[in-house]
């Protein structure tokens, strides 16, 4: 939580993006406690790794440096951050005092990685090959947008 | 044993700090950096019932998600790369333009 914070308060987007390292990372413990391990694996490779090192190289790609305020910014946050403080501590206050809700064991281990295969390529199979789908197109679809426009409009001559 | 609504109030922290960050922020790179942080906000509330309920399909649901999430990214991250190429600028303020 406390890197979720450092999230809003850095200025600077390296920074950000090393606290959301820890946030991914805390989560990561979190799901081990909950027994899911196979999910912290995959939370730490995926999201830590993957996608925070697409971030950073994107980062330092374009050479981000301090942002700075605007009108609008000022707006948001003026209404903004009421607003979200009020939901926020009306969710809390629902979910503590007003669910009776039981307690989760800690380290429950049933989420065994050998169960979640079977679930994930038996009951979950055409979904999991839709992602595959999915993923393909998001490639493709980066790797056009990224490129610069010459390169793809040279790649449409050559084949047409 | 820790009780089911810690780890509720918990994502729902994430998840309003995502939305604050959102808000707030004017650097493209950080709002999407909130977005992923409202996405792992929601996942931790997935496991949590997963966990409570004993049913595996919340951790496929929480995997399907993360697959979402990357490619989400990858294709985001290729769409900033592009407006910095021709607006010079992360500043979402100065991108008011469809067309320059």
């Amino acid at each position: 939580m406390a890197g979720a914070v450092n999230l809003l308060v850095q200025s600077h987007p390296i920074n950000s993006a090393l606290s959301l390292i820890v946030v991914m990372g805390s989560l990561a413990a979190e799901y081990l406690l909950l027994g899911a391990e196979f999910l912290a694996a995959v939370q730490v490779i995926v999201y830590a790794g993957a996608i925070m090192v697409l971030f950073l190289i994107t980062i330092m790609l374009l050479n981000a440096g301090k942002e700075e305020r605007t009108k609008g910014s000022r707006v948001a946050t003026l209404i903004g951050v009421p607003g979200v403080v009020i939901g926020a501590v009306l969710v809390a206050w629902t979910l503590l005092y007003r669910s009776n809700m039981q307690s989760v064991p800690i380290g429950a281990l049933w989420g065994a990685p050998k169960d979640i295969a079977r679930l994930l390529f038996h009951d979950f199979l055409l979904p999991f090959e839709v992602t595959s789908v999915l993923i393909l197109i998001a490639i493709l679809g980066a790797v056009v947008l990224a490129s610069p426009p010459e390169a793809v409009a040279r790649g449409a001559r050559k084949d047409g | 044993m820790v009780p089911l609504s810690y780890y509720l109030v918990l994502s729902g922290i994430l998840f309003t700090c995502g939305v604050l960050g959102f808000l707030i922020k004017r650097n493209i790179i950080t709002i999407f950096m909130s977005i992923e942080l409202m996405l792992n906000g929601v996942n931790l509330s997935f496991v949590a019932f997963a966990a409570h309920w004993h049913a595996l399909s919340g951790q496929i649901f929480v995997f399907f998600v993360m697959v979402v999430a990357a490619a989400e990214a990858a294709v985001g991250l290729a769409i900033i790369i592009a407006v910095y190429r021709t607006r010079e600028t992360l500043n979402v303020d100065r991108v008011n333009l469809l067309k320059l």
